[in-house]
């Protein structure tokens, strides 16, 4: 955190007073009860409990389902904000998915020479498949989450999600409650929608549907099955879109399409979006033990017998190495400065950054290039000696596999605590949709919020919450 | 639909009936046990171990039978496979699996009774708390089985739902007559001689039947009554004929809506040969064990062919 200035506070100035998105939100909230809203606090984690918004963690026997705290304060977020994300979103994406073409095809970025060759050759991502490989309608990264920050210096981009971004039930669960909570809220305070976004991806991806289809094309969700961490989303999702849900045993290639084995028969499949890692998703291809995936589906894939949501090899996107060059990789493919800033990164696989993170580990947090949801990560500041010490020698035996950045100042946002409002950090995780038809980004999204006083981490697995996230209207 | 979903409605159903009829079970042996002498008493333990299928496992780890004892093994034992409880979290999670194939009011009044059973059943029931605890397990199966009928799309997916319901029920029907048949065995020869009301009584509950039966028959009870009611009767609906009729038009509907029929439709319509223009007559003289294990051996052969016609299985 930056010493000595207190955070961006999303409700307040830094004179104390109410930010103009806020202004409504806060004329409401002043004039409730706080025991009143201490009751609907308890009142929405029944609620959570009853439709069964949990997720699983694994090894744990008794609690084996948990609930991912919700807080009721919702993040607010004018309509001009939104808008200027919104086209720096559209640019972002819109780069990724033209660099996943390219990665798979001439490799004009590498040619260039604006990306080094290694980025990809070590990324395990990468699938050597999928080159000369075209998906259905050119769409790599038909669902992508991008993990936005703030800081007293705007929004910045701290990841991307193409691999297989979760989540987005908790945004559309989250308004739900809000919204049997305090209906009143939402007559005084005109909020965007969300709740088309099940019709807006159902849409999307069948505009994504492969050349084999016949007819209107038929959409399931491929799960590992109940005892998934996100099961109730892949459930929830398919649902919502009218999709079926499948597992791995319900699907075979027959004739040449992969197809569900329904109560009349085999039936082919169109458009599968699967909530299914690469390495799970054809044993013949890749991991020969994989029980979730389809025999074959590859094979298929490749002579357009199916669309497979999002592409298989786009886990590139999520490497944190290749996110230190997004800046390059917007402007090689839209010709545009960036819109959207990323966080300050240092490489350490180069000499020169190297030293820089060495000398300052207390400071920065440094990151594994290939890990995600906050583990394997150290934040410089809360670390103790020793943690530093260790880390160094994990850094010193492989740089290439590390990259810091500054300990950001993340913005903070009020949740409602024991003793009324209290400042807490939070990320923002938009949606977005891509297909021929073009980019499409829900208003909303996901607020991650940590809820211990101070701390930076936000995500679920670590103790975060999450909030509603309003984008208002115009 | 899936055939793997398919399986998890027909399963989910099944369960859900077989913890309701357990606990109905234990509610007969409950008022058994009350106005019974303590001979009668464990005998009549016995009787409903012995009819819930479970007598090695419960034999395993108990040398007695005794009220307390019975309740608790057969509500949530962990030795036992078949309790309530785990019944109940085999609802839960055919519920999760057909998730897309139920309605949402389904789902929470699955998953809230569900909760609520769980939470009491982490500890022991006593006497006093018996009562709550089997009335918890039929409110669940009843809000269940409301929000089925008032929210489910009448599609494949409701049919399979039902049937597993039916198959269940009458497998646990045929089983509670065929427990106590012996009682029966008399009658031909002594019909019209006292019978031992109290046992009947039991019968009749274990079917939440007791009622029924007296306003049919104005409040005789009789051998032949009691065995027409439970296996002829289609107006009582745990009566053997009435599931046998219901699961026959639930598979009727599954043919039409698959446009063909299969191996399930021959052998339901098989079964309605052996049970129409049937009297109680005829059921003696055939012998009513041998007529309650063929309707059971054939119950589990529908059930079977519903599997393989509807593909539950890869």
């Amino acid at each position: 955190m930056a010493k000595g200035n207190a955070p961006f506070d999303e409700m307040r100035d830094t004179d104390g007073s109410v930010r103009p998105a806020y202004g409504s939100y806060c004329d409401w909230f002043d004039q409730q009860d706080n025991d009143w809203l201490r009751r609907k606090h308890s009142d929405a984690e029944s609620k959570f409990r009853r439709t069964g918004i949990t997720f699983n963690v694994y090894g744990e026997d008794e609690a084996e389902e948990r609930l991912i705290p919700f807080d009721m304060v919702p993040r607010v977020i004018d309509a001009g904000e939104w808008r200027k994300l919104t086209r720096g979103i559209e640019q972002r994406v819109s780069a990724l998915n033209a660099f996943m073409y390219d990665l798979y095809h001439r490799q004009e970025i590498i040619r260039a020479g604006r990306i080094p060759e290694r980025l990809f050759r070590q990324n395990e991502a990468w699938l050597a498949n999928m080159v000369g490989f075209t998906p259905p309608g050119g769409v790599y990264t038909h669902i992508v989450g991008i993990d936005l920050v703030r800081t007293e210096d705007g929004f910045f981009v701290l990841e991307d999600n193409a691999r297989t971004p979760s989540g987005v039930s908790y945004m559309l669960e989250n308004r739900e409650t809000m919204m049997a909570l305090f209906p009143d809220l939402f007559m005084q305070v005109p909020v965007e929608g969300v709740s088309n976004y099940p019709r807006r991806l159902a849409k999307s991806l069948a505009a994504c549907a492969p050349p084999a289809t016949d007819g209107k094309p038929l959409v399931a969700v491929l799960t590992p099955g109940i005892y998934n961490s996100a099961y109730y989303e892949h459930a929830f999702l398919a649902d919502q879109m009218g999709a079926e849900l499948v597992e791995g045993s319900d699907l075979r290639v027959v004739d040449g399409r992969v197809s569900m084995r329904t109560t009349r028969g085999y039936e082919p499949v169109d458009v599968l979006y699967r909530r299914v890692d690469d390495e799970f998703l054809d044993p013949l291809t890749f991991n020969p033990d994989s029980q979730l995936g389809v025999p074959g589906i590859m094979d298929v894939y490749r002579s357009g017998g199916i669309t497979i949501a999002n592409a298989p090899g786009t886990g590139v996107c999520d490497d944190k190495a290749i996110y230190s060059f997004m800046p390059e990789i917007v402007e090689f493919y839209t010709g545009e400065k960036p819109l959207l800033p990323n966080v300050e990164t240092w490489r350490c696989a180069e000499e020169e950054s190297l030293k820089y993170v060495l000398d300052n580990l207390s400071e920065l947090v440094v990151k594994e290039v290939h890990g995600s949801g906050g583990y394997g990560m150290l934040i410089g500041p809360t670390s103790t000696k020793k943690q530093i010490e260790e880390f160094r020698k994990k850094i010193e035996a492989d740089p290439q596999g590390y990259i810091a950045q500054p300990t950001l100042a993340l913005s903070t946002c009020p949740i409602f605590g024991e003793s009324g409002l209290v400042p807490r950090h939070v990320d923002l995780r938009p949606y977005v949709l891509v297909s021929p038809d073009g980019i499409d980004i829900t208003p909303g999204g996901l607020t991650r919020v940590a809820l211990e006083e101070g701390s930076l981490v936000v995500n679920s697995s670590q103790g975060g919450g999450t909030k509603d996230t309003w984008v208002l209207k115009e | 639909m899936l055939g793997r979903t398919a399986h998890g409605l027909f399963w989910m159903f099944r369960y859900l009936e077989r913890a309701e009829n357990t606990a109905r079970l234990l509610d007969a042996g409950l008022r058994m046990s009350l106005t019974r002498d303590l001979v009668t008493a464990e005998e009549e333990w016995r009787s409903v171990i012995r009819t819930s299928g479970q007598r090695e496992y419960y034999e395993a780890s108990n040398q007695t039978y005794t009220g307390v004892q019975a309740w608790n093994y057969l509500l949530r034992d962990k030795n036992n496979p078949m309790s309530v409880r785990d019944m109940l979290e085999a609802v839960r999670t055919n519920a999760r699996v057909a998730r897309n194939a139920i309605s949402g009011e389904v789902w929470e009044a699955v998953n809230e009774s569900w909760m609520e059973i769980d939470e009491t059943l982490k500890k022991p029931v006593s006497q006093g708390d018996l009562g709550d605890v089997l009335r918890m397990v039929r409110r669940a199966g009843t809000l269940v089985h409301g929000a089925m009928n008032d929210s489910m799309l009448r599609n494949a997916g409701f049919h399979f739902a039902r049937a597993g319901m039916f198959v269940e029920r009458t497998d646990s029907t045929a089983r509670i007559l065929d427990i106590k048949y012996y009682l029966l065995l008399p009658s031909l020869s002594y019909v019209g001689s006292s019978l031992d009301a109290g046992q009947w009584d039991t019968v009749l509950r274990s079917v939440s039947g007791d009622r029924a039966y007296r306003w049919l028959n104005a409040g005789t009870i009789s051998a032949r009554g009691i065995v027409e009611f439970l296996t002829l009767d289609d107006r009582f609906p745990r009566s053997l004929a009435f599931c046998q009729s219901a699961l026959r038009d639930e598979l009727r509907a599954l043919a039409r809506l698959h446009k063909v029929e299969g191996r399930s439709n021959e052998l339901m319509r098989e079964a309605d040969m052996r049970l129409s223009d049937k009297t109680v007559e005829d059921v003696f003289e055939m012998g009513l064990h041998q007529f309650l294990v063929d309707t059971m051996n054939t119950n589990a052969a529908i059930a079977h062919a519903i599997a393989e016609d509807y593909r539950f299985h890869a």
